[in-house]
């Protein structure tokens, strides 16, 4: 248990390292997804790959540089609603293409920027927080070609939000240059019943994670294991060999009690002797204690 | 004295406890019942030769051949064929091979008649699809062959019927050429192909039976086209209808020439009105058609003259023309008239004289007469006698004879749609105990018998006794709730829209309803029932109120006919109430909510995506709007790949406006990529599983928190190239993703691809974990995988003080808007078999450990221990993971033969595997079904809670009545001694 407490601090610290280091201003993300890390350990409340306090974003169309071959930048917008009203341009996601020798492209250095609440949707998310409403995002499903398909449509109820500002967490699920689906809340837990709770500052600091699919680990083969299998007529599970005591257990109390029982018989019988043979001799003098003794 | 008694009894009780993996011989059909169908009959053919006249050939529309027994219904032989093999025709050549013929008649098999094994099998290749006919000629020689002709494929073949080599072929290369009949006149050489090309041309060609030589190809064209089905009058001359269904064309082509005669039905009949249909028959001389609710008969008088003989508001149905004696051919036809069916064998020259005429009470739950077959015997005063074979509309199959029903079969059992359970009635008091001290006697006898049995002083008679009296126990068919749950009730919802309740004590039928609100009608013309949900459970009122089930059915087959629910008692099947709905029902919520009479709320969701709240109260309601805001909804779109999830928002606008029906919101959705995956499976959690412990303590004293929320959906999807059949793409083509998705928020909150994996892919969802199957291609092996989530942000509640203290989080409730925490563990095994269904055992609290039931392809029902799919197996278990009871890793799921829970049966054509809770904790019922019916209980982890059913209460009585003797006796002894003692 403790030896267990001690790896999963090491780890928690290699694990942290890395953050320490290039310091929060950095916008790498990590391809493989940090949520998951190592199986097992203790996971850091807030991975943090990417916190972009909201900036102005002048545009919210999507710029494409074709200036690099197997890296090019290019733009999605976020766009939200607040209830049932229409979809209007909250943010814009930046992130760079990159092309795999086999093909495949996957997006990396995702970048989001953030608009401020006008004024309007200030009051409108006011209202959201009052009648315990959703606020819905949306996302192309496909990057290069927005909207792609369909949009992907993700919701929270408004309450969840709010903290000292507004947190929000992103999960974006890749295939490639398709979005699958987006985990959209907040960054902790959302605690039920849902509280009234305004923001002190209207702004919001996101997090992003982008995620790619995990390969499954291969069925184990033991090629040794099969032969022998087969030769032990196909006998998987092996009972836990057992004690001798365990095994034989029921034969052996019931040995003992009998055993017992007969030794202190056998004892009985010479003390029965001896002490039926004092009296004999002595029998006419000290009658009354002898057999008080006896009764003992 | 009193330690050899004391060590008798220790012994009896070791023996009672050890160890039960699987059956003894003795105890098959103790717990469990088998039944055997066949679907509904399609085609018979009697036999007529000598051995063979006690015979009945059947194909079905569950693809099943059967040779039936005429005097009791009972089945000698069956095959199944697969389901892309329907048969086309059935036949018996020479009197001892049974000739069929199938898929859409490509494959030509013959089976011997005595024991049903496979003779010979050919395959028919031809140019093009098209009907297939099968004919079986009575003495047709070519080159002492006896020769079976077919049409098949855009092409005739002469096949011999001894060895199945295909004598002669001959295609038919035209285009559109239809065939509508194949025509052998008896006692010539000549075969008559002939049929419709181009929807306006007769074609006729007159062939060589022999050679297979074309002798003669005449056509004649009709302006005004024909409506596709004809009815063969004589050996040449057909009956068609025009294509507006209202003039009849006779069309005889005798010698070769073509020619029609047109006669309009109005003439025939006054009130003709709107387009006739044919009934296909082929009686000589007489043909039937149908239009509005009449069906008029019509004969033929020589060179194309009609005449009606008669016109009947019943509903009909006609056998085809069997030869009694030289020259004449008799036929039946019956009637349905209310609780009756009349049944009349006519002679096909005589329409007016009836060689039989008989009417016969029918069961008004078996519906309407569908198919008729007749067979002709001689009676002893040795005059032509009459017996008939009835397909009824609940599928079911009669034999009728000398106006009764000899033996009735309830076919419609082999196509079960949904099943459900109900619990029996409670005893009432007052009706046991006299029952009890009446049999007191039979039981102190039945005990003496099994003491006798164990102490293996029976004789072989005794032991047959004791055997039966085992089987017979009447305690398990008895109509009412047994303490330990055993008895229940079975509803059960067949493709031909008939409920049965099955008794799980022996599989009986209790009762049939066949479901009044679903008969054709106007409103509703071809009714399909869907699904049954448990409606009403009463707990409360027990006593004075019966269960009740909902029945979800559609007129129609396209998904946005309206539906109709029917609600049906479940102690007596009768139909309390049904409803025909404005709205189509794409999907059914039942919520976990009941009103007060205990009937459960649920939730219809129609095509537009409105919600339809059922039962339509008041009461209803307010229990609703209460929770309005709780209840989250997914809809999977398979055919695009699109997840939507939606939340209720506000009450029906428009011309929906109603109390009853709200409006729906998109909450959030998944798109998966079109060019690279395809959904092909979709599991969730059963909505009644009990889960008896969140934690899950593993070795070193640890403990892990499983995450059971009941909204994870569990999906898979293939790459779209790779969802046909195993072997149609390389591995680096294919793959497969799992991932599980809450269906509250959207989120995945576990995702994972197998890269050269193939579907087709069975899973089941229970607890923390899912298990699905696929097939490996790299590996060439199937394969399944494990997945369980635990939720790691209870994770921390792991010191006892934070738990005194109450300083925990398990107590707060959970939303699911919260980020989650959890973490998966998966690992993959080979398993051998490819699978046909899955399901898990369920028990009542769900303390006893978990076994899959597999259904495999072999059609038996596997179970398998949950331990051996556990991701956390490992190669060498540490000490303590070895007590845990964990096994060391292997990279294939054991087969061990001792655990099929059908033992040597097969559920032929398995569908389905449902677990039902027994009210004992360590018992599950099971019940698995597809043409076959199979019942059995199980306990997973053994019957750790009850004494076996064998156990011998006698000698346990007579173990303590001698242990108090001994205790008198050496009571007794010692005072004596004692006594004794004093004295000296």
């Amino acid at each position: 248990m403790d030896t267990i407490k001690v790896v999963a601090a090491i780890i928690l610290t290699i694990y942290l390292f890395p953050f320490l280091s290039f310091g929060f201003q950095s916008d790498e993300l990590l391809v493989d997804d940090e949520e998951f890390g190592l199986e097992g350990a203790p996971q850091p409340r807030f991975p943090e790959p990417t916190s972009t306090r909201s900036a102005p974003v002048t545009t919210a169309t999507r710029k494409r540089h074709s200036d690099l071959d197997s890296d090019s930048k290019i733009e999605f917008s976020l766009d939200h609603a607040f209830g049932d009203s229409d979809f209007s341009p909250a943010g814009t996601f930046s992130a760079r293409i990159k092309t795999w020798s086999h093909g495949g492209q996957t997006l990396t250095k995702l970048r989001f920027s953030r608009n401020n609440f006008t004024n309007e949707e200030q009051k409108k998310f006011k209202n959201l927080l009052e009648s315990d409403d959703f606020y819905r995002i949306r996302l192309p499903s496909n990057v290069l070609s927005p909207p792609g398909r369909d949009f992907i449509i993700s919701s929270v109820k408004a309450r969840c939000l709010p903290r000292e500002g507004l947190d929000e967490h992103f999960v974006i699920h890749m295939e490639g240059v398709n979005v699958l689906a987006v985990n959209y809340g907040s960054p902790g837990s959302c605690s039920y019943p849902r509280n009234l709770k305004l923001p002190v500052k209207w702004s919001f600091s996101s997090y992003t994670v982008l995620k790619n699919s995990e390969q499954a680990p291969r069925a184990p083969i033991f090629t040794e294991e099969i032969l022998g299998g087969e030769n032990g007529g196909g006998e998987v599970v092996q009972p836990p060999e057992r004690s001798f005591w365990a095994k034989y257990w029921m034969y052996l109390i019931p040995l003992g009690l009998i055993i017992t029982n007969a030794i202190t018989q056998a004892m009985n019988m010479p003390e029965e002797q001896a002490t039926g043979q004092v009296p004999a001799s002595a029998g006419m003098v000290q009658r009354g204690p002898s057999s008080a003794a006896r009764r003992r | 004295m009193a330690i050899r008694s004391f060590l008798l009894f220790l012994l009896c009780f070791y023996s009672s406890l050890s160890p039960v993996l699987s059956l003894y011989e003795d105890q098959v059909g103790l717990m469990d019942w088998h039944q055997q169908y066949i679907g509904k009959v399609k085609q018979a053919v009697f036999s007529t030769q000598k051995t063979g006249r006690r015979r009945v050939i059947v194909s079905t529309e569950e693809n099943v051949i059967a040779s039936l027994d005429l005097r009791h219904g009972e089945i000698f032989w069956r095959h199944l064929f697969g389901s892309n093999d329907a048969i086309d025709g059935i036949d018996i050549g020479l009197g001892k091979y049974v000739i069929t013929l199938s898929s859409g008649g490509s494959i030509l098999r013959s089976w011997n008649l005595p024991d049903g094994q496979m003779v010979w099998e050919s395959f028919l290749q031809g140019p093009k699809h098209s009907k297939s006919f099968l004919l079986v000629p009575t003495n047709m020689k070519i080159e002492k062959d006896n020769a079976i002709v077919v049409f098949s494929n855009g092409g005739l073949h002469a096949v011999s019927c001894i060895d199945g080599e295909v004598l002669w072929k001959k295609d038919f290369e035209a285009e559109s050429f239809e065939v509508q009949k194949v025509i052998n006149p008896p006692g010539s050489d000549l075969i008559y192909v002939v049929g419709f090309a181009a929807s306006s041309q007769f074609e006729m060609y007159q062939i060589n039976a022999r050679n297979g030589e074309l002798l003669k190809h005449e056509s004649a064209t009709f302006s005004s086209g024909f409506l596709r089905e004809v009815s063969l009058v004589s050996s040449d001359t057909i009956v068609a209808l025009d294509s507006t269904g209202s003039i009849l064309l006779t069309i005889s082509f005798q010698n070769g020439e073509i020619s029609f005669q047109q006669t309009p039905i109005s003439n025939l009949y006054e009130e003709f009105s709107g387009p006739a249909v044919i009934i296909p028959s082929s009686v000589p001389g007489i043909f039937a058609i149908k239009t509005n609710a009449v069906t008029i008969f019509i004969r033929v008088i020589g060179e194309g003259k009609l005449e009606v003989v008669e016109k009947t508001n019943h509903e009909i149905a006609v056998s085809d023309a069997l030869p009694i004696s030289e020259g004449q051919q008799a036929f039946a036809l019956i009637q349905n008239a209310g609780s009756e069916i009349h049944l009349a064998v006519k002679l096909a020259h005589d329409w007016d004289t009836n060689l039989l005429k008989e009417s016969i009470k029918m069961d008004q739950q078996r519906g309407l007469v569908h198919k008729v077959f007749i067979n002709n015997y001689i009676r002893t005063d040795r005059s032509h006698g009459f017996r008939v074979l009835i397909v009824m509309e609940d599928h079911s199959l009669l034999l009728l004879q000398q106006g009764l029903i000899v033996w009735s079969r309830e076919d419609g059992l082999a196509s079960i749609i949904d099943v459900t359970t109900s619990e029996l009635p409670l005893e009432r008091d007052g009706v046991s105990v006299a029952k009890v001290e009446h049999s007191l006697f039979e039981w102190l006898k039945g005990h003496m018998l099994k003491l006798k049995g164990t102490l293996m002083l029976a004789s072989p008679e005794d032991v047959a006794a004791i055997q039966s009296m085992r089987l017979k126990s009447s305690e398990k068919s008895k109509m009412t709730r047994d303490h330990n749950g055993f008895r229940k009730l079975l509803i059960v919802l067949t493709r031909a829209r008939k409920l049965f309740a099955l008794h799980t004590g022996d599989g009986r039928i209790v009762w049939s309803h066949l479901l009044r609100s679903l008969h054709k009608s106007e409103a509703c013309l071809s009714p399909i029932g869907l699904n049954l949900y448990q409606w009403q459970v009463p707990h409360h009122h027990a006593m004075d109120e019966n269960p009740s089930v909902l029945v979800i059915s559609r007129c129609g087959p396209s998904s946005d006919a309206p539906g109709v629910l029917s609600f049906v008692d479940t102690y007596t099947g009768k139909e309390l109430s049904s409803v025909s709905l404005s709205h189509d029902v794409a999907q059914v919520i039942p919520l976990p909510y009941t009103d007060s009479t205990e009937q459960r709320l649920h939730l219809l969701i129609d095509s537009d995506k409105h919600a339809h709240l059922y039962p339509k109260t008041s009461e209803a309601l307010n229990i609703f709007k209460h929770e309005f805001s709780n209840i989250y909804w997914y809809s999977v779109e398979g055919h695009n790949g699109i997840i939507k999830g939606h939340v209720l928002k506000c009450k029906c606008t428009g011309d929906m406006a109603k109390d009853f029906c709200f409006d729906t919101r998109e909450l959030w959705s998944v798109v998966f990529p079109s060019d690279s995956e395809k959904i092909i499976a979709t599991v969730t959690r059963k909505l009644n599983e009990v889960v008896h412990t969140q934690a899950k303590v593993i070795a070193d004293q640890d403990v892990m928190y499983k995450y059971i929320s009941k909204n994870l959906l569990f999906v898979a999807t293939v790459a779209p190239k790779g969802s046909g059949e195993v072997g149609s793409v390389t591995p680096e083509e294919s793959w497969l993703a799992a991932y599980l998705i809450d269906t509250v928020t959207g989120r995945i909150l576990h995702r994972v691809t197998h890269h050269g994996a193939q579907g087709p892919v069975h899973a089941v969802f229970s607890e923390n974990w899912v298990v699905y199957h696929y097939f490996n291609l790299r590996a060439h092996r199937y394969e399944m995988s494990v997945i369980e989530i635990y939720d790691q942000s209870r994770a921390d509640n792991k010191d006892v003080w934070k738990l005194v203290l109450g300083k925990h989080n398990l107590t707060s409730p959970i939303s699911l808007f919260s980020r989650p925490e959890v973490i998966t563990k998966s690992q993959s095994y080979f398993f051998t078999h490819s699978v046909k269904a899955i399901a898990v055992t369920s028990t009542a609290k769900g303390i006893t450990s978990k076994q899959l039931l597999i259904g495999t392809i072999g059609d038996q029902v596997l179970a398998l221990d949950k331990r051996f799919l556990d991701p956390r197996r490992s190669v060498n278990p540490t000490q303590a993971e070895k007590e845990e009871g964990m096994i060391p890793l292997t990279d294939s799921l054991p087969i061990i033969p001792q655990s099929y829970v059908t033992h040597a049966l097969r559920v032929e054509c398995l569908r389905g595997i449902l677990t039902v809770p027994a009210k004992l904790e360590s018992t599950t019922l099971v019940f698995a079904h597809g043409v076959d019916l199979f019942f059995t209980q199980l306990a997973p982890s053994r019957t750790y809670d009850s004494l076996t059913e064998d156990f011998n209460y006698a000698l346990l009585l007579i173990t303590i009545v001698a242990l108090v003797a001994a205790i008198f006796v050496t009571w007794r002894l010692s005072e004596r001694k004692e006594l004794q003692d004093k004295w000296r």
